[in-house]
């Protein structure tokens, strides 16, 4: 069984995020991490990976577009257990929206091959929850998202996801495209034995050409969308933060009574 | 020109089959475009229900009634639309943020090479260009976001329009659909609908909320209790109901329910803005969590960075002595 997994650089948490005026694209500059939930679709392959137990012939890569400095953040899957990495990188990549990353990451999902592709639950700096849907129209692949339990069986994976109205059990043949919710499992931390052998796992970073995708399908001319002007979210009534120095229930309380709520 | 708005539906399982109300919004939302709005229903059996988009301002509305299109799946449904896109003309495609909407948009921008916008809050034409509002970064930053190219897909943020009767009839075109193979391989095996029971937290004016930080399914003793002092009900986030912590008729958010109390007491949550949308017009909002960088400092009255566990206890011993 071979698994591609989509995992994402994504500035860190703690990093304040804001959009370059000038470039108007995500200031990628600071502290990067790999996207939190992605961590979840990478632990879910290599459940899979271990019990279906067909030993060498079991794979899960790690497939990524990003900046160069992407290879930290998917060291950390790789220390995971993850086999190897195969990264899209390309300044001219670079300010790609859905319609050009989405067919940057079929490409290179096309020369992998995978009987399953997984995806996180949502990328942290873009709130989309949509790319899987796009890869999978483009390798023409069936889809099954959200989902927070996985098995396979027979040649087909079926997920249980949680939807407006409930539950959904959904079954698809392999290849399939499937992408997780973050409940599905609780990610392992990498052993000191992993993080030691991950600078060693195969690390292939790819440029369009290598890919063979002409420059006119990334990036700004290969997307459809543009940002045109930034501006100030609509005020929001006062906050207030304050760190708990042992009297928390008290400010909370104080509060409340200020607000006549107790 | 016109702008297509996809109208979601849900059939209970008692067969009752209803348009959803975002969806609605979106078509008054599509007026503003000055174009002609038409609608498009898919599923099976829903002829009926297309007839009602009238009256919330649809001048057509294309439908497809085909038993392929009775799971509400994405993937036929991207047939669907870029067969309408390409046959009728279409220059705009609105959805209503939903797990199958954003889904079938995805899909269909992927199809047509088209661009989609995500997460909108607005959409206008300004002297022929249409400009939509994104909220990003956490609601950080509006940003006015364009469409290189036609078709335009646009995905708006749930509930951000209410539907307005017009009082209209729309004319009602059936459409035979083509479908291609790998949209129908996916296959719906089995659809629970959760019908709440017990008093409903739409209804409470007090609600204390527990996330993921409540660190296992015990934790909500704890919330319980706060609740009970404060005379609440309590919710909970959908990691935490994904998790099989707290029951689905609990969930606040995109994917739960739209909750305005006079006051929401969130433990352990991020404020990930698929809850936020669910809570945000609550009067007062407070929330405990331990990380300073906590999205849902950004938008609670007070906030209290530090460890429920010892805050919650602490604080539902003081309600209580307050009320004697
Ligand atoms: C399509 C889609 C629909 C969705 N719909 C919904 C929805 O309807 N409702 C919903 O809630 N979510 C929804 N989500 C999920 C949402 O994006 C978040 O993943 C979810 O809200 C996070 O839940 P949480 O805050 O409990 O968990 P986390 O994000 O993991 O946050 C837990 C928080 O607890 C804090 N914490 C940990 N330990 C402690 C401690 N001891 N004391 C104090 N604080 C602590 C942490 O700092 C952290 O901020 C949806 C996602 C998608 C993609
Ligand atoms: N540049 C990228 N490279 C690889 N995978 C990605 C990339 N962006 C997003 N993903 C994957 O797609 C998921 C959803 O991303 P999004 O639709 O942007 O929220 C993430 O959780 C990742 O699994």
């Amino acid at each position: 069984m071979k698994i591609a997994v989509c995992v994402k650089h994504v500035p860190d948490a703690a990093v304040t995020k804001r959009i370059d005026p000038g470039t108007k694209r995500l200031d990628r500059s600071g502290e990067g991490s790999l996207n939190p939930v992605d961590a979840n679709a990478v632990e879910e392959a290599l459940r899979i990976r271990d019990a279906t137990g067909d030993g060498a012939e079991g794979e899960v890569v790690l497939v990524s577009l990003g900046p160069e400095k992407a290879i930290d953040s998917l060291r950390k899957a790789l220390a995971m257990g993850a086999d190897r990495v195969l990264l899209v990188s390309d300044p001219d990549a670079a300010g790609s929206d859905l319609v050009a990353t989405s067919s940057l990451l079929a490409k290179a999902l096309e020369r992998e091959g995978a009987d399953l592709v997984l995806f996180g639950q949502q990328a942290s700096d873009s709130d989309g929850a949509v790319l899987w849907a796009a890869v999978a129209e483009r390798l023409r692949l069936p889809l099954i998202s959200q989902v927070a339990e996985l098995t396979l069986e027979g040649g087909a994976v079926t997920g249980k996801r949680q939807t407006e109205f409930g539950y959904d059990v959904i079954r698809a043949p392999l290849p399939a495209v499937v992408a997780v919710a973050d409940s599905i499992n609780e990610p392992r931390y990498p052993s000191l034995k992993g993080i030691m052998g991950a600078k060693r796992k195969q690390q292939d970073v790819l440029s369009l050409a290598d890919l063979e995708i002409e420059a006119e399908r990334a990036g700004a001319s290969g997307s459809r969308t543009e940002v045109l002007a930034l501006s100030d979210p609509p005020p929001r009534g006062e906050t207030r933060k304050l760190e708990d120095d042992g009297t928390g229930a008290e400010k909370i309380v104080e509060f409340l009574a200020e607000k006549r709520l107790v | 020109m016109t702008a297509l708005v996809f109208l979601e539906h849900h059939f209970s399982e008692s067969g009752e089959g209803e348009l959803q109300q975002g969806s609605l919004g979106i078509l008054a939302k599509a007026s503003q475009l000055g174009e002609d709005v038409a609608a498009v229903v898919l599923g099976s059996g829903v002829e009926e229900l297309a007839a009602e988009a009238g009256r919330y301002g649809a001048s057509t509305v294309y439908v497809a009634d085909d038993p392929k299109l009775e799971a509400p799946l994405p993937q036929p449904r991207v047939d669907a639309i870029a067969q309408l896109v390409q046959d009728k003309g279409i220059e705009t495609v609105l959805f209503a943020q939903s797990i199958l909407s954003a889904d079938i948009a995805a899909g269909l921008a992927a199809r047509l090479d088209a661009g989609l916008n995500w997460q909108l809050v607005d959409i206008a034409s300004q002297d022929g260009t249409v400009v939509g509002k994104q909220s990003a970064l956490g609601d950080s930053v509006l940003v006015d976001v364009g469409w290189i190219s036609t078709p335009r897909l646009a995905l708006f943020r749930a509930g951000i329009a209410d539907p307005v009767e017009s009082g209209g009839t729309a004319t009602v075109e059936r459409v035979e659909i083509r479908f291609q193979d790998h949209s129908l391989a996916a296959e719906m095996l089995e659809q629970a609908h959760e019908e709440s029971s017990g008093p409903s937290i739409e209804d409470a004016d007090i609600i204390v909320a527990g996330g993921r930080g409540l660190g296992a399914p015990e934790g909500f003793g704890m919330i319980e209790e706060l609740a009970k002092a404060l005379g609440g009900a309590v919710a909970a986030t959908r990691a935490v109901v994904d998790a099989g912590w707290y029951p689905y008729s609990a969930q606040v958010g995109q994917t739960g329910k739209n909750v305005s109390p006079g006051l929401y007491v969130a433990c352990g949550i991020s404020g990930a803005i698929q809850h936020k949308v669910g809570m945000q017009s609550s009067k007062v909002i407070v929330a405990i969590n331990k990380d300073p960088n906590a999205p849902i400092f950004e938008f609670a009255d007070l906030g209290i960075v530090g460890d429920l566990h010892a805050i919650v206890p602490k604080l539902t011993e003081l309600v209580r002595a307050r009320k004697g």
